[in-house]
């Protein structure tokens, strides 16, 4: 017996191990997404109908703004799982709030306004609990879940708030501008904005180093209680703006809105290649797992996948990102 | 009697995706004896290491073991082969037992139950033999390093071990728990269990190795017999003849910079120390005495009860990292893995981070991306650090390159106290000498300087005054001539005035 091996016997997996982990790191969702969209609309050509397309955009336009915040989070090495109770308080609190205004343009600015405080508020209380109490970001998130959906039922006592004036839902769900919807619009910018904040601002890096050490930023000179704290805010935030746009989609305030998106967020920020255990993600590649999970749905939806099929489905591809995640650090 | 010897390494050679980490390395290991394993990092020394003991396969070449050649097909095959090995990275869980510990992967059985009596003996025998005493039933966690690391050891020795391969054993030890573990070491060897000692320590080498093989780039440079000279082994290992590992300039210290008074905490009593301008001021101790508390209290990252802290004349009231930092203190941590470097990032992240704006890296708020990495660029440069490759995870770096990006902190932005914690531990000849220079440089330039050290050569061969910790106190004060091994040893030990 002896130790030797032939160079070519172990060039081979060599090159197989680097072109896996560029499929895994790099190229897997874009191709898959491509894939999807492709396989689609062999079977199916309304899918590639323009306003299915757009229908698709307007869908997910939602799960963009929570899946963006989810990710800053989780960049930040926390969970929030609060997310879907945010979305059902921003939505009674702004429908009652706009139901009782004077119906004039001033209510779309009052529904924003009351809407966006409330996520900064909810952002702060989270973020304040995780960070001066130290509590497990899980545990603080899956508490104030609860009591967010307790507030929103009280609110709304348990039934749907009517009366919105129309000009919130004509101004923030149907209106366009260059043929683009306002909430699509709205996403893309806020989109690019977020884009630009993470990688191109102290704050935005400052999380990166928070996430990855959080003894290493501490000693560095970095603010580890602020940032985390900000990364709460700006995540509850973006489920606020979520939930305004939701109510106005769907014209009254709903205290049941908004729950899958706690698991959808948290699957699309993964699919997108962020780590669960905080310091990576990129904001484009979650949008692209966005767009994944919005395609899936839309395409399932035009087959006539029954929806419990559809859970199913979702269900599956989340244990298969983070598989894909964990074999990313293995290979 | 057979004439073989224990462990014969053929013309191993390892290459990783291309990368070439060994090349065609010879020697052998003999039973019984000690023999050192030297070269700076990334020479191969942890390759050689993982292929002795089966965690990686030789690309090229053999090893015989007993004359036999071998093949292990994983650390199982090594250990069967009597191939023990004692990593840094300590194997301990911490919620177990001493006894459990020993025991862990092999608890004696008795009916399918964990028999405790055996186990206890098991773990007593094994400590013994070390001439090591440890409480069996106490938490591992709740033990000092020195005495987890007699745990892995103990286990380690489990069955029939011929050959103890320890890497860098004393790398987190204070000097007295060091010496405890070389007689320890010594005593195994003379039980006829051969030892391949992993250490950057020169005098630990001369004390007590047989013989000492050093690599460099992968290749196998030299055996070397007892007794060993300093100056040729570090010429080995480094390639060029050793100049003086040390540099110090004679300077005029000024004005005060750091004034600690009365400073008490969990772990330190009373602790006064003046740090002034251009003086390199050397804080030395045993483990656990308080030293490294000492500096991360300044800095905010240790909680004080009592007394002040004066940085350049104000009174800090509250002292926070952030805050430190801003008024001209720099902290460097020991543990660069857990305290200095975001692993998973690019190391240029690693380098600015928490520096940007100080560094003036931002226009309105915004990160200059390209000024960024140059600037991180040109100081790399400047500390020699390498690979230049700084968008590689920081994780990917040798420790001593890895060190040189935690010490950019301070050239990235106006600082006057520079407080190193153990700046050279598990860092080769090399870069020791790149940070030597680097302190030097500092305190020639009228910064304030304190250097926390284990290693009683690097206080003396940097310091102006040094400061002895002992249970939390100062010990001793000692300055120019005073400043020698014996005189801060003695103070290591002395009984606490009364």
């Amino acid at each position: 017996m002896t130790a030797t091996l032939s160079p070519e016997r172990t060039a081979a997996p060599a090159t197989a191990r680097r072109s896996m982990q560029f499929i895994l790191t790099t190229g897997l969702l874009p191709a898959l997404l491509i894939l999807m969209c492709v396989v689609f609309a062999i079977v199916e050509p309304r899918f590639v109908d323009g306003s299915n397309l757009l229908n698709v955009a307007r869908q997910s336009v939602f799960l963009l703004l929570i899946a963006m915040g989810q990710m800053i989070v989780l960049i930040n090495a926390q969970l929030d799982l609060s997310v879907g109770a945010t979305v059902a308080l921003t939505s009674v609190v702004v429908a009652s709030v706009t139901a009782a205004s004077s119906g004039g343009p001033e209510s779309v600015l009052l529904g924003l306004g009351a809407g966006l405080l409330l996520g900064v508020v909810i952002g702060l209380v989270n973020g304040c609990i995780v960070a001066f109490w130290k509590v497990p970001s899980f545990m603080a998130t899956l508490g104030s879940t609860s009591v967010l959906t307790g507030l929103a039922l009280i609110i709304s006592k348990g039934a749907p708030i009517i009366g919105l004036p129309m000009i919130f839902s004509d101004v923030l769900a149907t209106s366009s501008v260059l043929g683009i919807p306002v909430p699509v619009l709205l996403g893309v910018v806020i989109a690019i904005g977020m884009g630009i904040f993470m990688s191109r601002t102290v704050p935005g890096r400052n999380m990166y180093a928070v996430g990855g050490n959080r003894a290493a930023a501490l000693v560095a000179g970095i603010n580890v209680k602020k940032t985390v704290i900000l990364a709460f805010v700006l995540c509850s935030v973006l489920a606020s703006l979520a939930g305004i746009l939701l109510t106005a989609r769907v014209g009254s305030g709903e205290a049941s809105l908004g729950a899958s998106f706690v698991m959808l967020s948290i699957a699309a920020a993964v699919l997108g290649g962020t780590s669960l255990f905080g310091g990576e993600g990129v904001l484009w590649r979650v949008v692209l797992g966005v767009l994944f999970l919005g395609v899936l749905s839309n395409g399932m939806n035009l087959l006539h996948v029954s929806s419990y099929i559809q859970e199913l489905v979702i269900g599956m591809v989340l244990i298969a990102a983070v598989a894909a995640e964990r074999l990313k650090r293995v290979a | 009697m057979t004439a073989n010897p224990l462990v014969a390494i053929r013309n191993v050679s390892k290459k990783f995706a291309g990368v070439t980490a060994l090349s065609d390395v010879s020697f052998e290991i003999k039973r019984g004896e000690i023999h050192a394993l030297m070269g700076e990092n990334g020479a191969g020394k942890s390759t050689l290491i993982k292929i002795l003991c089966g965690v990686h396969k030789a690309t090229t070449g053999s090893i015989a073991l007993d004359g036999a050649e071998t093949v292990f097909d994983g650390p199982q095959d090594a250990e069967k082969g009597g191939i023990r090995t004692v990593f840094q990275e300590l194997n301990i869980v911490p919620q177990l037992s001493v006894a459990e510990n020993i025991s862990l992967g092999s608890l004696p059985l008795k009916s399918g139950l964990v028999d405790r009596k055996k186990m206890l003996k098991r773990a007593a025998d094994a400590l013994s033999g070390l001439g090591a005493d440890l409480p069996l039933e106490a938490r591992a966690g709740d033990l000092p390093r020195s005495s987890q690391q007699l745990i892995e050891i103990a286990r380690a020795l489990m069955g029939e071990a011929r050959l103890l391969i320890l890497d860098e054993p004393t790398a987190s030890l204070g000097e007295n728990e060091s010496r405890q573990l070389l007689s320890i070491v010594t005593g195994l060897a003379r039980r006829g269990v051969a030892i391949l000692y992993v250490t950057h320590r020169m005098h630990e080498v001369e004390a007590i190795a047989d013989r000492v093989s050093v690599l460099r780039d992968g290749k196998f440079i030299e055996t070397l017999n007892a007794p060993m000279d300093e100056a040729i082994i570090v010429e080995r290992m480094i390639g060029r003849p050793a100049s003086s590992l040390y540099q110090h300039s004679r300077r005029e210290p000024g004005r005060e910079l750091l004034v600690v008074s009365g400073l008490g905490s969990a772990t330190l009593r009373d602790v006064s120390m003046t740090v002034r301008a251009g003086e390199v001021v050397g804080v030395a101790g045993l483990l656990g005495c308080g030293k490294s508390d000492l500096a991360r209290a300044c800095f905010g990252l240790h909680p004080v009860q009592d007394g002040g802290i004066k940085l350049d004349g104000e009174q800090i009231a509250r002292p926070s990292p952030a805050g430190m930092l801003e008024r001209g203190l720099v902290y460097y941590p020991s543990d660069r893995r857990t305290e200095g470097l975001v692993l998973g990032r690019p190391l240029f992240e690693s380098m600015t981070m928490g520096s940007h704006r100080p560094a003036q890296i931002t226009r309105k708020g915004f990160l200059r991306t390209q000024k960024e990495y140059e600037l991180a660029y040109s100081i790399a440069e400047e500390l020699d650090l390498r690979p230049m490759q700084l968008e590689r995870t920081s994780g990917k770096f040798s420790g001593g390159n890895q060190q040189k990006a935690v010490l950019a902190r301070g050239r990235l932005r106006t600082a006057k106290v520079h407080l190193f914690d153990e700046p050279t531990v598990g860092i080769d000849v090399g870069a020791k000498a790149d940070v030597y220079r680097l302190i030097d440089n500092y305190a020639d330039a009228g910064h304030g300087v304190v250097v926390i050290s284990s290693d009683l050569t690097e206080i003396i061969g940097v310091s102006d005054r040094v400061y002895v910790m002992r249970e939390g106190r100062i010990a001793a004060h000692l300055a120019g001539a005073d400043i020698s091994e014996e005189n801060i040893a003695r103070s290591f030990f002395a009984a606490a005035p009364a």
